[in-house]
């Protein structure tokens, strides 16, 4: 299963490597990791998504990232109410008389065209991954000439509803 | 987390180095023994040591790894941290089978490397090596100082990382230019450390259903580990397993947690453990773990351990609790403070005579055994004339192998702190150095280094150490002429195969020890061991003894790997 962790880290040298290292030895998935300042200065915020196996997983993932020094605060907030975003750079292949065909397809996706050559399109997406994952899959049959992820940002919701709503509520908002 | 520490030290009008403050830093820290290995990257800093005025005292080891090893020896039979100093590039990779180890064992050291000048560090410099890139996966912690301003708090820091929570190792990696630099006069140390707060208090509730747990107990044992040892613990384990009769199994890191002469004490468990200490656990239902890691060398194969039982573990490290084997009642505590808040709670119990009768039925049909031979010495049987003659009082460090379990299984610990051993690394060539490591710790107390051939010539260099100090350590060699615990899984696993475990040629440890000039004796027979033993515990210095023990012996008894902890072979002869 796919667990959706936040982690508020002190920014120091090396940080990074100490998370990533930690995974890697004791065997865990990394999806995707996104790094950056927050509000408050010397503090930072990753963002991992990672396959795990079991909530015992989990629990020790959750455990092994809270025991480095510089992690302050550990949490898994996939089954929270949360706001998540990634964004995609795709450059597809395309002519003249294709470019309207794939702008009109985007569209719906609210992605932007930030770039247009001779024979291709630079497109830019942000959402939760399976929309950019959904563009990606619409996108293909004109040739996906370059790819690039950031991979998915997190954090809680202003207002957290009831457990039974959260799962609703993280499926249909965009 | 902010602390108001200041350094003692007045404001000097006198110019100071980096490496000055460093010295002086140590002296605050109230160090009063490094180990430590000279070059380059370090000049600064032993050139602060030639003129300072320090309290403590360095010692020059011939290796690093003799250094570092020195330290754990030091830091177990203390408590207090161990301290090393080396060099950039080789000097502080000749370090790292050391942090490793002192990770694997929780035990606090703080490590000083030397690094090269700040402004050729990526660049592949002379003698520059990635140390904190190298030692993030093996410390609990580790800094490179970028800024001399940094220095107090980094040192400050480091030793407090390092002895409190669970303790291990901490590398503080120092550039040359830093240890050159001026330091600023203000000295004020505020740590930054808001991730590092370690939790010592149990929760109440999670005592509470200990409590309940245990007074619905049948079979109840006490898995006693390390833990034990480093929060002092040991009276209140006794208080607690006394007041409920409760019996103790020991890992070989939690062995002088609880007397081994106690009649609740079953020894050693794991693969090597007694038939009693492994069928306890087995039968159990209920396992109270207190500060110890349920290591796979313990447990065996997971789907057989303590199937029956409820388990209670009772750790300072939350990430320890349900790693290996699940648990229903999660103590994240110090051992002392979890036991005191256990022994306020008065338990009734419901009678666990059979249970008791059991163990008790055990040990007496299933006591350690051991071959004797005309030709050699039995083993097991010298580790107990050993006991015989120190009373049981000696500090013993051993290697790793052969020697080392029947080194567990048979000199019995009465006293907490009397045991070095590496035990989650394994590391050979541990043994001598962690002696005289031990030797400078408690310099009153009498240490015995038990090695085996193969693991004593991995360090021996420090021999000259003995000499230069006239530390009085007793060096036994269990010699075999092989890596005995390899030859005894190729013996027993691979039809006999003894791929490049004998040693058919060896020094002479003897002339070795002499051109050390230290006292050297050979001991072949049996009928010479008592006065032999004699002969070197009445000896006013240091001794090397090479013992030469029954080469097919093997350690028994045994769980063979991928076994569970009741499947144990060689339980009888």
């Amino acid at each position: 299963m796919k667990r959706i962790i936040t982690l508020t880290v002190q920014n120091h040298s090396g940080v990074l490597n100490r998370v990533t290292g930690m995974l890697q030895r004791r065997q865990f998935n990394i999806e995707s990791i996104s790094v950056g300042e927050t509000e408050t200065p010397g503090i930072s915020k990753m963002t991992l998504v990672v396959e795990v196996n079991d909530h015992q997983k989990v629990e020790q993932l959750t455990k092994q990232l809270n025991k480095q020094i510089d992690v302050i605060k550990v949490s898994d907030i996939t089954d929270k109410a949360i706001v998540a975003r990634e964004l995609a750079l795709i450059k597809v292949a395309s002519s003249a008389q294709l470019s309207n065909e794939i702008q009109g397809l985007i569209t719906p996706f609210r992605a932007s065209v930030i770039d247009i050559s001779k024979d291709s399109i630079t497109i830019q997406v942000t959402g939760k991954p399976d929309k950019t994952d959904a563009l990606i899959a619409l996108l293909k049959p004109y040739g996906i000439k370059e790819l690039a992820k950031t991979g998915v940002t997190a954090f809680l919701r202003g207002h957290q509803p009831q457990p039974a709503q959260v799962a609703d509520m993280n499926r249909f908002t965009v | 987390m902010k602390a108001d520490v200041k350094t003692s030290q007045p404001i000097v009008d006198k110019q100071i180095t980096g490496a000055d403050l460093l010295v002086e830093l140590l002296t605050d820290m109230k160090v009063d023994t490094i180990f430590g290995y000279p070059g380059g990257a370090v000049l600064p800093i032993y050139d602060a040591l030639y003129r300072g005025e320090q309290t403590f005292e360095h010692i020059l080891t011939r290796h690093e790894q003799g250094a570092i090893f020195a330290a754990e020896g030091y830091a177990r039979v203390t408590g207090k941290p161990g301290v090393v100093i080396a060099t950039s590039g080789p000097g502080a990779t000749n370090l790292i089978t050391g942090i490793t180890d002192a990770m694997m064992d929780s035990l606090p050291l703080v490590i000083f490397t030397g690094q090269v000048g700040s402004h050729v560090i990526g660049t592949d410099a002379f003698q520059e090596s990635d140390v904190l890139g190298i030692t993030t996966p093996i410390t609990k912690y580790n800094y490179q100082v970028e800024n001399i301003a940094d220095l107090p708090r980094i040192v400050h820091e480091a030793f407090h990382i390092a002895t409190t929570g669970r303790p291990g190792p901490v590398v503080v990696d120092v550039p040359k230019d830093i240890a050159e630099a001026i330091p600023d006069v203000n000295r004020d140390i505020n740590f930054e450390l808001p991730g590092y707060q370690p939790t010592t208090k149990p929760n109440p509730l999670q005592i509470i259903r200990l409590a309940e747990a245990l007074g619905k107990a049948k079979r109840p044992v006490v898995l006693a580990g390390a833990g034990v040892l480093f929060s002092d613990a040991t009276a209140e384990l006794k208080q607690f397993v006394e007041k409920y009769e409760l019996p103790v199994v020991n890992t070989l890191l939690g062995l002088g947690s609880f007397p081994g002469s106690n009649p609740l004490a079953l020894g050693m468990g794991g693969m090597h453990g007694s038939y009693t200490a492994n069928m306890a656990i087995y039968d159990s239902d209920l396992l109270i773990n207190i500060g110890a890691r349920f290591d796979d060398r313990l447990t065996g194969n997971l789907q057989h351990f303590a199937p029956m039982a409820k388990v209670a573990h009772i750790d300072i490290d939350p990430a320890e609790i349900g790693k290996n084997v699940p648990t229903e009642i999660p103590v994240v505590a110090d051992a002392k403070k979890a036991l005191e808040a256990l022994l306020t709670h008065e338990i009734s119990m419901p009678d666990h005579g059979s249970w008791k009768e059991t163990i008790r039925e055990n040990q007496e049909t299933y006591p350690l055994w051991n071959n004797q031979s005309d030709e050699a010495i039995a083993p097991q049987w010298l580790i107990k004339k050993i006991h015989e003659h120190t009373n049981g009082d000696a500090i013993v460090t051993t290697d790793v192998g052969q020697h080392q379990m029947w080194a567990a299984q048979y000199y019995t610990l009465d006293k907490p702190n009397n045991w070095v051993t590496s035990g989650g690394l394994g590391s050979m060539g541990f043994g001598f150095p962690s002696a005289i490591g031990a030797q400078f710790g408690r310099p009153d107390d009498l240490v015995v280094s038990i090695s085996g051939d193969g693991g004593f010539q991995m360090n021996m260099q420090e021999l000259m150490l003995l000499k230069q100090f006239n530390l009085p350590v007793k060096v036994i060699i269990l010699n075999n002429s092989a890596l005995g615990m390899v030859r005894q899984w190729q013996e027993t696993f691979y039809d006999e195969r003894y791929s490049e475990s004998l040693f058919d040629v060896n020094p002479d440890f003897v002339k070795m020890a002499e051109s050390y000039g230290i006292r050297g004796m050979k001991v072949e027979k049996e009928a010479d061991v008592e006065a032999a033993l004699q002969d070197i515990l009445s000896y006013d210095g240091p001794v090397l003894a090479d013992f030469r023990i029954i080469k097919k012996e093997k350690v028994y008894p045994m769980i063979a790997p991928g076994k569970g902890i009741h499947q144990m072979v060689g339980v009888t002869k």
